[in-house]
């Protein structure tokens, strides 16, 4: 891996160089881009400044603003000067972006070239959306993408949605409290254990009970041990998932994580769910007043905001933390979700006492071109100039755009230190911890990419939510969300959730 | 004579019935014979299978239902007994009538999904003013996610937000009452309270009856504000028929099975408004 970050250094650097003198060109009439100018490629300022695409009208359809719906609308923008062309970009709430574009996808029409959206709703969306053309998919700039997020992307083998953004959960931590040596006497006093980045989530745990309800970085106000996605459907079943693959992906046993690939029986209600979902109805003592109720954006203020001592997710609140306007700047640390003292194993029907770990690739944004678009060649030459070396380089450095690093070469900690004032230890910290869960690990888990894939994510919101609330206990609340699964399954049809399943089973298998 | 020409003129307003009041009907009642959702689009035929499951199969609709019966009783009759109160306080000669009539009624011209948002932040329960008040007193209530408190929340909210409307159709009955029984209660010497009981509240009844249906129509539909504050949690303790309806529909896309809940909804608050508004008559008019 090391080599591999030396190897991206050099060509980061070589492309800087090379593009010096047309940087000042374009970043003078584009100041997003001024920390880089320009960087050379197949879709960069200078490529698109030769097309022309005048009298042609591309609509988008888009997130809210700020997270992604801002770069959308500023890179449409962007490209508009650069092409000619129209651009109309029509901003979404989260919650409607899935209904928004499947309604007219399902009546055939075509009101969007360009759909943005989470990259879990390939399966449902992939009849009605373009292939990414050879061209794309081969081209430099392609290739600079993890495998991982290529993955994602990917259908069967095929490249449906264009990488626009990458997202994994990782632990966030406040490196200035758990590298405090008067933090760490005080914790082995009081507890016996040592005060280190959590292993495990038992220590977690018991990290965020300790620091819980206290002022420990003396500004006057109660801090608390942990910021979680806990809100009901605000992403919460992400957040579920993160804690439980410790508990229950078996590197030996492969197969299925959220079914038996075989028998397509839900495996949510196993002893490695519940363990997990016993943690985290815990956690709701260690969480900010009302920190059962936080969507993403509650768990990035407040843990960015310096409120909490942990936080797991995605990187904006780390982004957030790490911003020049953030009261915890360069205090933070990243590291891998913590694991488990044991795993599941479900072909024995008991557990291992060993040391399990599982990073878990997340669904994140992604877009794409409408098969039913007449438009098509400026769509995917949107996407790509969105995606370019230079626009995603300024893009990563701002927290509320919401676009993360998914690119080999993201993951060079100079580009943080340099360009973002970031401590060089935490910058090495952040792109190996990130770098690691992309190419490192053999046990990775990938998000449910099923027919009906919000049905299944609801069931799971409802269950748990009700666990966190009180209102049944972790092993009724997963019988339930199993019942609820089966159901799902039954209508959907068994063999056409295995046959779609089991395009995520080979990926986790290594396959 | 012959008035066959008047279908003619029938014709418009049949024709625009048909398109927005019949045919959406028609259609809801055959795609609810549908499986329609995100894998099969399309208007299959599955006979009665979605409201099989509804009736035998889905306790979290009827838990819905209970949980909106609760909230919408205790909304209304809050708007209604405040709302009378603010309208009878100013359709006395007061300082500064204008305006309070103005100042009362500015919560229901706002935005509803904004202001749902401005009271998230102010029951925000660690970083909101509310709970920065109480803390003063050691105590900090859980606003938004206790099973209790999340659905007082969402009445406070629909209380302010909509006690205005009460507030401006019960000032417009007592605009409109007559003088005379209230000169006649004067002269036989009756007191503000006997005249509130004996002559105010009797000729309101009609408007009353009427302003509290249309709020019961209203409060039955509460959707926003729970969307926004709470998603229907924590759990499902504050999850209304009308949000279900929303999950099912346009979050996990099951648009046959949402069509049944809709109509299985609709027929459930026609019967119940129905059997309401005639208690409401019998207990307030009759009596």
């Amino acid at each position: 891996m090391k080599k591999m970050i030396k190897i991206s250094t050099l060509t980061v650097t070589a492309s800087l160089l090379a593009v010096a003198a047309q940087a000042d060109k374009w970043s003078d009439q584009f100041p997003h881009i001024k920390n880089t100018g320009d960087i050379a490629g197949e879709c960069s300022y200078e490529s698109m400044s030769k097309k022309d695409y005048s009298g042609q009208k591309l609509t988008i359809n888009t997130h809210a603003v700020p997270v992604i719906g801002e770069p959308t609308a500023l890179h449409a923008e962007q490209f508009s000067k650069l092409t000619g062309a129209e651009v109309n970009v029509i901003h979404t709430p989260a919650g409607d972006l899935y209904s928004k574009a499947m309604v007219p996808f399902q009546a055939g029409q075509a009101p969007y070239d360009i759909v943005f959206g989470f990259s879990n709703f390939i399966r449902d969306w992939k009849q009605y959306l373009q292939p990414v053309p050879a061209k794309y998919v081969n081209m430099r700039q392609m290739q600079d993408v993890t495998q991982s997020h290529i993955d994602v992307n990917s259908w069967d083998g095929e490249m449906i949605q264009f990488p626009i953004d990458g997202d994994r959960h990782y632990l966030k931590y406040r490196k200035d409290v758990i590298d405090n040596p008067e933090y760490q006497a005080k914790y082995k006093a009081e507890t016996g254990n040592e005060l280190r980045v959590p292993q495990t989530w038992k220590e977690y745990g018991e990290m965020a009970t300790f620091f819980n309800g206290w002022d420990w970085d003396n500004d006057g106000e109660l801090e608390y041990g942990s910021a979680e996605v806990m809100k009901k459907d605000d992403l919460m079943f992400a957040a579920f998932f993160s804690r439980s693959v410790a508990y229950a992906k078996n590197p030996r046993v492969p197969g299925g994580y959220f079914f038996d690939l075989e028998s397509m029986e839900p495996l949510i209600n196993g002893p490695g769910f519940v363990e997990a979902l016993t943690d985290w109805v815990e956690a709701t003592k260690y969480v900010p007043p009302g920190g059962i109720n936080f969507g993403l954006g509650d768990e990035i203020n407040s843990f960015g905001g310096g409120q909490t001592l942990f936080s797991f997710s995605w990187d904006d609140a780390f982004v957030a933390a790490m911003q020049d306007d953030s009261p915890i700047k360069n205090k933070v640390g990243a590291a891998p979700l913590p694991g488990s003292d044991r795993v599941w194993n479900r072909s024995s029907g008991a557990w291992e006492n060993e040391f399990n770990q599982a990073p878990y690739i997340v669904w994140g944004w992604t877009a794409a071109v409408a098969k039913a678009s007449k438009n098509q060649d400026v769509a995917f030459d949107y996407l790509c100039f969105f995606a370019n070396d230079a626009n995603h380089q300024a893009d990563i450095a701002i927290g509320r755009f919401g676009v993360n690093p998914f690119k080999k070469s993201d993951f060079v900690p100079e580009l943080y230190v340099e360009r973002q004032g970031w401590d060089p230890e935490i910058a090495k910290q952040y792109a190996e911890t990130l770098m690691e869960m992309e190419e490192g690990s053999t046990n990775r888990v990938f998000p449910l990419r099923v027919p009906g894939v919000f049905q299944f994510n609801s069931a799971i919101a409802t269950g748990t939510s009700k666990a966190l609330a009180g209102q049944l206990s972790p092993q009724e609340a997963l019988d339930e969300v199993a019942v609820e699964w089966k159901k799902i399954v039954k209508r959907i049809g068994a063999d056409t959730v295995r046959e779609a399943y089991a395009i995520g089973v080979a990926l986790e298998d290594n396959l | 004579m012959n008035f066959k020409h008047k279908y003619l003129f029938l014709l418009p307003g049949f024709l625009v019935l048909l398109g927005i009041l019949i045919f959406p009907i028609g259609f809801t009642v055959r795609l609810s014979l549908s499986s329609w959702d995100s894998f099969f689009p399309g208007l299959d035929f599955i006979g009665l299978e979605n409201y099989t499951r509804l009736f035998t199969d889905d306790p979290r609709f009827w838990e819905a239902f209970q949980r909106l019966s609760f909230m919408s009783v205790i909304t209304v009759f809050l708007q209604y007994t405040i709302g009378f109160a603010l309208a009878h306080m100013v359709w006395k000669e007061i300082k500064f009538q204008r305006f309070f009539r103005v100042l009362f009624l500015i919560p229901m011209m706002t935005t509803p999904v904004i202001m749902t948002v401005i009271w998230k932040t102010v029951f925000h329960e660690s970083l909101g003013p509310v709970n920065d008040f109480f803390s003063l007193f050691g105590v900090t209530p859980l606003w938004l996610s206790s099973e209790a408190l999340s659905k007082v929340t969402v009445i406070i909210v629909e209380v302010w937000q909509w006690t205005p409307f009460m507030f401006l159709l019960l000032l417009a009955g007592l605009l409109s009452l007559p003088k005379e029984p209230f000169l006649a209660a004067s002269i036989d010497g009756a007191g503000p309270i006997r005249k509130f009981v004996y002559v105010t509240f009797p000729l309101m009844a009609p408007i009353s009856i009427g302003a509290i249906i249309i709020r019961l129509i209203e409060a039955s539909k509460i959707m926003d504000t729970v969307y926004v504050l709470t998603s229907g949690g924590p759990g499902t303790s504050s999850e209304t028929s009308s949000f279900y309806i929303f999950i099912k529909g346009l979050r996990e896309f099951q648009f046959g099975y949402s069509a049944a809940l809709s109509l299985t909804y609709l027929i459930i608050m026609i019967i119940s408004l129905t059997i309401i508004a005639k208690m409401l008559v019998k207990l307030m008019i009759r009596s």
